[in-house]
């Protein structure tokens, strides 16, 4: 009997999916990244040259951190590319991954109206400038959506001994682009990755203030997701997608990768 | 794709220029609201009529569930559906999460709730008009769905088209389930997202105008259709 409801279902699936609607190509992985590697345009210039070299074609999902580890925690991601280093040994540690490199780094920026109300630009330390914005209260958007920045932000915070709140501090629950565009709307210091910033085409007042403290350092790690719980995932492609990433090969193709003349992503898959 | 500070031009170059990037999000938005259509309203229209032909305990809460699951926000049937399809949900075995089935899935729990309360509306409506002579006729309830279903096809039509409207205009539910997967799920709304988060705004507006000239291309196509055949039979 319990067969039977299953079976029909199954029927009636094949059936959406027979109208022409799945894709064909079998080669594919999912990867689960970060939304400042896809609206940066990274996968676009890279992963053509992975699906040229061996036929993979990869599918990003591109969530925050937080997100993009529950859906590999959930089977439905066969790799991922994150950046929360504490998030990712964690993940590592409780046996859903098989493995975890680093890939590359970029650095977190603080943004604010050119006016700089709080007076950072010239800040000792990143510490300092997160005191200062907290001392004047000036506006500041948080991204409030547990991604690998949001995270970061809060250790920042915590760094400078400040425990953000009040009408100042809004936390927005969106991506970087959106709250980028939040912060432009309301003149509010934001902290971003580099590479969504210099991508990011709608800055109206904002300007970078302040960058450079080792604090702000980004790293970004690619996992393999490990197929003893979720046998259905396509862990042989995955590997090779990953391999390929800390690849010399994989590498140069993200140190070339460039935004408006710069570089955004620098890769140390290599430098141990 | 081309960008410029005009959405109005934008939108204009994006169609002149026929980039296939663009063609292949408007074939699959169109592929995936029709086929999500099409289905509810299979479903919707025998569904609707039944509710308004016949009385039976606990009808009232049916008809009163339907009219609010219009409400539906497109968000949470997108999370429900992905907590289905999942790997790790009831449905996982048939790896449909970030498909164009998982999309299809997602807009026909959206709309078919609006086909549904309103073909039930229409219908009772007309059944009103018609109850006597049917019943005078010996007509049977099942026999009368049918022609009841026949006799209000113009204005399930629109019913239909307001389904496809919710359909082809939401984002939050295919976001989820389909992941916005470049060239496999990326449809005209989720792109849109996309270009926004970008600070792309004219490109996004652009986008925007061109989905509502699409949308309003589907509508003149149904109302054209709906025309002849009214002119033709009368």
């Amino acid at each position: 009997m319990s067969q039977r409801p299953s079976a029909t279902l199954a029927l009636a699936l094949a059936a959406l999916s027979g109208a022409g609607l799945s894709q064909a190509d079998d080669d594919y992985i999912v990867l689960a990244s970060t939304t400042s590697t896809e609206a940066s345009g990274l996968f676009d210039a890279i992963i053509p040259r992975f699906t040229e070299k061996t036929g993979i074609s990869v599918r990003v999902v591109a969530v925050g951190t937080g997100q993009a580890f529950e859906i590999a925690r959930r089977g439905d991601a066969d790799s991922l590319l994150v950046h929360d280093t504490d998030g990712e040994e964690t993940f590592v540690a409780e046996g859903y991954a098989a493995e975890r490199a680093d890939v590359m780094v970029n650095d977190f920026v603080i943004i604010g109206p050119d006016g700089d109300p709080a007076g950072i630009a010239d800040a000792e330390s990143v510490a300092e400038a997160m005191r200062r914005i907290a001392e004047v209260e000036a506006p500041f958007a948080s991204r409030g959506d547990d991604s690998g920045t949001h995270r970061a932000e809060q250790r920042l915070w915590e760094a400078a001994g400040v425990e953000p709140g009040g009408a100042w501090y809004r936390e927005l629950g969106s991506g970087m682009g959106p709250t980028l565009n939040t912060a432009a709307g309301m003149d509010a210091y934001v902290i971003s990755d580099r590479a969504t910033w210099v991508a990011f085409a709608n800055p109206q007042n904002l300007t970078l203030l302040f960058a450079g403290d080792e604090a702000l350092f980004n790293q970004y790690g690619s996992l393999l997701i490990d197929s003893a719980r979720h046998p259905h995932l396509r862990h042989d492609l995955a590997q090779q997608w990953h391999r390929w990433l800390l690849s010399a090969e994989g590498q140069r193709a993200i140190a070339e990768f460039e935004m408006k003349g710069q570089p955004l992503f620098f890769p140390n898959a290599l430098a141990d | 794709m081309t960008t410029s500070d005009n959405p109005f031009t934008t939108a204009l170059a994006l169609i002149a220029g026929m980039d296939p990037v663009l063609l292949g999000i408007v074939a699959l938005s169109l592929q995936v609201s029709l086929t999500a259509v099409l289905i509810a309203s299979l479903l919707a229209l025998p569904l609707g009529a039944a509710l308004a032909l016949w009385r039976f305990p606990g009808r009232g809460v049916i008809i009163v569930t339907l009219n609010a699951l219009m409400g539906l926000p497109p968000v949470v049937a997108g999370l429900t559906v992905y907590l289905l399809l999942s790997r790790a949900g009831p449905l996982g075995q048939f790896g449909l999460l970030f498909t164009p089935t998982a999309m299809v899935i997602a807009q026909v729990i959206l709309i078919l709730p609006i086909i549904a309360a309103l073909t039930r509306q229409q219908i009772e409506e007309l059944h009103g008009e018609y109850h006597d002579q049917l019943r005078s006729l010996g007509v049977s309830r099942p026999r009368m769905m049918p022609t009841l279903l026949w006799d209000a096809r113009f204005s399930l039509l629109t019913v239909v088209l307001a389904g496809f409207g919710r359909a082809s205009a939401e984002v939050g539910a295919v976001m989820i389930v389909g992941g916005n997967i470049d060239g496999v799920t990326r449809v005209m709304t989720t792109a849109i997202v996309l270009e926004t988060s970008k600070g792309n705004l004219p490109l996004a507006l652009g986008l925007g105008l061109v989905l509502l000239g699409l949308v309003l291309l589907v509508n003149a196509v149904a109302h054209l259709v709906g025309e002849t055949a009214r002119r033709r039979l009368g």
